[in-house]
This record gives structure tokens, C-alpha cells and sequence, in this order.
């Protein structure tokens, strides 16, 4: 496949996602805004699975490209990466604990 | 062969368990479920990108992902639930300073591969520079808004003469910067990528800088989008839809948050982040006045009768509430009530608070049913028939000068209609101004009656004086 073909395939994918993150929020409720906010911050998290590409790549002993400081970088960026994923579910997860229906007035 | 469909069906399963679980965050008896089939969808993907990688570079991933669990982990379940807004923009501005290590490493990685005599192909090239900068801005935006929360510095606008056009001229900078490194698709030298990204960084930190702390949710919604943007343009990088798709989803509802709470606000987002509120005009007018006058302050043991023996208890939460940690001493009050017959009903603003939500969460923490919790548009008729408003910590979102004072910086702002009610009582630390610095005529009202201390003294001293009637 050309590059250009590649990028609308991408493009494509990217602009479907913008209507499915509209579609999938709006119907999210005011009280659990922060909860919501708390869990898409955990998603983009994703970011670590590029991280780890990259480090792949990095790190591959067929090319011997890796330095001190681009190993450095990319260990930085999993650390990052895996900060986002592990505290932004974690929290959301305790948010989450203390929403608990009872029937108002009784114990 | 096997490998290969094995690995793109779990990338679709990943993405399904995305979307689901946003889907089931829309209620909060199935929220929880939904978090939990993100992470599952998130463990998935993980797993994915590890598993064709044959062990290569296995420590340095160990490394960081150790560290990254550690303090992710930590931090996450140590945080008290009032800090939660902060710690949602760290680890916000974490995944942004990820993106942008990622690129960085391509960028150098690529470099270091072809002695940069080979141009990168546009596409690449392109989309580096984008999420290098949007990562940047956004991880030094984040720990600006995160030290902003935590009052390790001012949560006041920081505002001098010329700003916009010092901010303007470094975005002016980036642009030519990134526009050199697009355009040359990256055979130029490498200290103008350099150069770009420590811009950004400096960009994010300005940025926010001028936001004060009220416009504060807005912020991290805005950043948060900005991160998942920056995510999905590293997905068009490294060609993975995985990350186009999980980063735009984050993208498409950072926006909408973000542009909810500016309706809310009735103010266009422009004026949130270029405006900044409640910098030097409404303040120093305020203090020139020397404050307000006819105010009405009682004690307790008034206020406790008052309640008691009301009908309708309506409470609205505030900023207040979260900095004296007096939620769950809200609870206790309003439990009191309850078995003397009254009814309880809270007023959530949308944007009281720090965070979208952020009384919500607090009174949840402190077991407060959450279908005792309404929102503005249900609450505001109820004010008219209800005996006492309680005020706790809330200022301006309960401002009357939104709806009749033209000249108000707040003026067009919805407000809950607190001033319907037949009696006010207002539990403020000092007649000092909220955050915005304006004066608030409420408690000027003859009915309006005014107790000043910690919020969380305040309405302990009313536990204890409801019991004793």
C-alpha cells in the first residue's frame, strides 16, 4: 500500500473515532463527569503500548542503534505511560467505590 | 500467520472494550463495571505490544514499567479524595509527556539510523513534530494546573502587562520551528527539534499560568483532550489504530466536557483561558469598597432551630465544603435532619468545584445517596419552596448578580436561585470574595443570614446543636 493510501486509512479510522467519543459521552450524566474524565484519562494511557514499540525497536540488537540517552527517553516515556494507565484506572476505580445507591433516609 | 490475526483481533477486542466501557460509565450502577472493562481492554493491548516483541529490550520495559506502577499505584490510592482534580492532572499530564517521549525517540532514533541524510517520508514526519508539541504543552500545562491545586503556588491568575503577546510570540516560534522540521522532513539540525519542544514545554507552563483556580476544571478537560489528541497523532506515527482510535475517543470527549462546562458557565472558552477571571478588575473593586456592609451574621444555635424545624433543606456544596474536608460532617448533619422529618436535597452547579463533578464525588465519598444530588436545571424551581438553603462554601454560583447586574464579569452566568428560598444561611470562612474576586449581593439579602468559620466547625457545631433540640 503507497503512503497516502496508508494515511486515508488512518484518517478514516481517526474521523470515526471522533463521532464515537461524542456519541459514547453525551450520554454520560453530570454526577459522574469527574469519574469520566478520570477513566478517558486512564485510556489514553494507550500511549505506553507506543512506548514499548519503540523500545522494541530501540533495543533491537539487529540494528545496534540504541544509546544511553534514547534508552533513557523511551524507559522515561514507559514510566510516564505506565504512570497514566495504573493511577488513572486505580483512581477512577476509587472514585467509582463510593457510589453506592441507598434509599434516602434509611441506613 | 496465526500470530499475526491473533494480535490484530486482540488490538479489536481492546478497542471494544474501550467503547463498552465508556458505554457503561453512563450509570453509576454499572460505572464501576465499566472502568474495570477499559482496564481489561488496556491489559489486552498491553499484552499485544509485548508479545511480538521476542524478549527484545524486555529490561528496559521492566524498568519503566515497574517505576511507572509504583508511583502510579501510590499516588493513586494515597491521594485524599479532595486532591482527586490534581491528581487527575498529573497523571493527565504524564500520558502528555509520554507522547512526546515517544516521538522524541523516534525522531532521534531515525536520526541516528540514517546520519539524517535520508529525509523521513511526510507522514512520519509530520506527525512527530504535531504530538511532540500538543504531548509537551500538555505535560507542562498539567503539572502547572497540578501545582495550582495542591497550592504549592498561587492559585491566582498570574498575569503581566503584555502576555498574550509574549505567549502568542512563543507559539509563533513553535510554529516556525515545527514548520522548518516538517518542511525539511527532518534533515535540518537536530537542536531546532530540540529547541521546538522545550518551546512547548515552556508554552504549556504559560499557558495555564494566567487561569485561576475556579477555571480550573475547564483546564484539565481541555489538557486531558489535548493529551488524547497527542496520543492519537503518535497512532498516525507509529501507523497503529489502536492509538488513533483510544486517543481520539479521548479527544472527542475532552471537547464535549469542555464545552459543556463553558455552557454552563455561559462563557465561550476564549474568555476562560485569554480572560483571565477575576485577575486585577473585579478584585481590586472589591477591596476599594472595603468589603460589604449590611450583612447579617448568627450563630449556631440559630441556625440549628432554623433547620430543624424546617420543611425542605436544600444544601448547596461549594469549594468551601471540599477545602474544609466537610463532607461527611454535611452527611451527619443531613442524617439528623432526615429523622426529625425533613427533607435534604442537594444542589450541585456544574461547575462547583475544581473538577466537573467534584462535589459529587465528595459527597459520594461521604455516603450521600447519589439520587439526593440534583442539578441546576432540576434543583432551581425546588428553592422556591424550600425553608432554608444552606450555603456551604459556595460563592459564586450562587452570585444573584449574574442574573440582574449587567456590569458583573459573571453577569449571564446560570446560578442556583438560592435567593428563592425563604431563608438563606451561608457558612463562609470570612466576607473575603470567592474566587473571582466579585462581591455577591446575596448577602446583602435581608433573608440571607450569615455564619462565619470553617465550614467543617460550622456544621459540626450544627450536628451537635440539632441533636441537643
Amino acid at each position: 500500500m503507497s503512503e497516502l493510501s496508508i494515511f486515508f486509512a488512518l484518517l478514516t479510522v481517526f474521523v470515526l473515532a471522533i463521532f464515537v467519543g461524542f456519541e459514547v459521552i453525551s450520554k454520560v450524566p453530570t454526577t459522574l463527569h469527574t469519574p469520566l474524565m478520570s477513566a478517558t484519562n486512564a485510556i489514553h494511557g494507550i500511549v505506553l503500548v507506543g512506548a514499548i514499540i519503540v523500545t522494541v525497536k530501540l533495543l533491537d540488537p539487529a540494528h545496534a542503534l540504541a544509546t544511553p540517552l534514547l534508552t533513557l527517553i523511551t524507559i522515561v516515556g514507559v514510566a510516564l505511560g505506565t504512570i497514566n494507565v495504573v493511577g488513572g484506572f486505580a483512581v477512577t476505580e476509587r472514585m467509582l467505590q463510593m457510589f453506592k445507591k441507598r434509599e434516602p433516609g434509611k441506613k | 500467520m496465526i500470530a499475526f490475526v491473533l494480535l490484530r483481533l486482540a488490538e479489536i477486542a481492546a478497542i471494544a472494550l474501550f467503547i463498552l466501557g465508556l458505554n457503561f460509565l453512563s450509570s453509576p450502577a454499572t460505572a464501576r463495571f465499566g472502568n474495570r472493562l477499559a482496564a481489561a481492554g488496556m491489559l489486552i493491548a498491553i499484552v499485544a505490544a509485548l508479545a511480538p516483541s521476542h524478549g527484545v529490550g524486555w529490561w528496559a520495559i521492566l524498568i519503566g514499567v515497574v517505576i511507572g506502577t509504583a508511583v502510579g499505584l501510590f499516588s493513586a490510592l494515597k491521594v485524599k479524595m479532595t486532591a482527586m482534580p490534581q491528581m487527575v492532572a498529573l497523571f493527565n499530564g504524564a500520558g502528555g509527556g509520554a507522547a512526546a517521549c515517544v516521538s522524541t525517540a523516534q525522531y532521534l532514533l531515525w536520526e541516528r539510523a540514517h546520519n539524517a541524510a535520508v529525509p523521513l517520508d511526510v507522514l512520519t514526519d509530520v506527525s512527530l513534530v504535531v504530538s511532540a508539541i500538543i504531548g509537551a504543552v500538555s505535560a507542562a500545562g498539567s503539572v502547572i494546573a497540578f501545582l495550582k491545586l495542591q497550592e504549592l503556588m498561587t492559585g491566582r491568575p498570574v498575569t503581566y502587562r503584555g502576555q498574550q503577546f509574549v505567549n502568542g510570540l512563543v507559539a509563533l516560534a513553535i510554529a516556525g520551528l515545527a514548520a522548518w522540521v516538517m518542511i525539511t522532513l527532518g534533515v535540518e539540525p537536530t537542536w531546532a527539534y530540540g529547541v521546538m519542544v522545550a518551546l512547548a514545554l515552556v508554552l504549556g507552563v504559560m499557558f495555564v499560568l494566567p487561569i485561576g483556580g475556579a477555571d480550573m476544571p475547564v483546564v484539565i478537560s481541555l489538557l486531558n483532550s489535548f493529551t488524547g489528541l497527542a496520543v492519537a497523532v503518535t497512532g498516525f506515527e507509529l501507523r497503529y489504530n489502536l492509538l488513533i482510535i483510544a486517543g481520539t475517543l479521548v479527544g472527542a470527549s475532552g471537547t464535549m466536557l469542555t464545552i459543556l462546562m463553558g455552557k454552563a458557565m455561559n462563557r465561550p472558552l476564549r474568555n476562560v483561558l485569554f480572560g483571565a477571571f477575576g485577575a486585577s478588575g473585579g478584585m481590586e473593586v472589591a477591596a476599594a469598597k472595603g468589603g460589604q456592609q449590611n450583612i447579617r451574621s448568627v450563630s449556631v444555635d440559630d441556625v440549628a432551630v432554623m433547620l430543624a424545624y424546617a420543611h425542605q433543606v436544600i444544601v448547596v456544596p461549594g469549594y468551601g465544603m471540599a477545602v474544609a474536608q466537610a463532607q461527611h460532617s454535611v452527611r451527619e448533619l443531613a442524617d439528623q435532619l432526615e429523622k426529625r422529618g425533613v427533607i435534604v436535597k442537594y444542589a450541585i452547579h456544574p461547575v462547583a468545584g475544581r473538577m466537573p463533578g467534584h462535589m459529587n464525588v465528595l459527597l459520594a465519598e461521604a455516603n450521600v445517596p447519589y439520587n439526593q444530588l440534583y442539578d441546576m436545571e432540576d434543583i432551581n424551581p425546588e428553592f422556591a419552596r424550600t425553608d432554608v438553603a444552606l450555603v456551604i462554601g459556595a460563592n459564586d454560583v450562587t452570585n444573584p448578580a449574574a442574573r440582574n447586574v449587567a456590569s458583573s464579569p459573571i453577569y449571564g452566568m446560570p446560578i442556583l436561585d438560592v435567593d428563592k428560598a425563604a431563608n438563606v444561611v451561608v457558612l463562609k470562612r470570612s466576607m473575603r470574595s470567592g474566587f473571582a474576586g466579585i462581591e455577591n449581593p446575596l448577602y446583602e439579602d435581608p433573608k440571607t443570614a450569615m455564619l462565619f468559620g470553617d465550614a467543617k466547625a460550622s456544621v459540626d457545631g450544627l450536628v451537635s446543636a440539632v441533636k441537643a433540640l
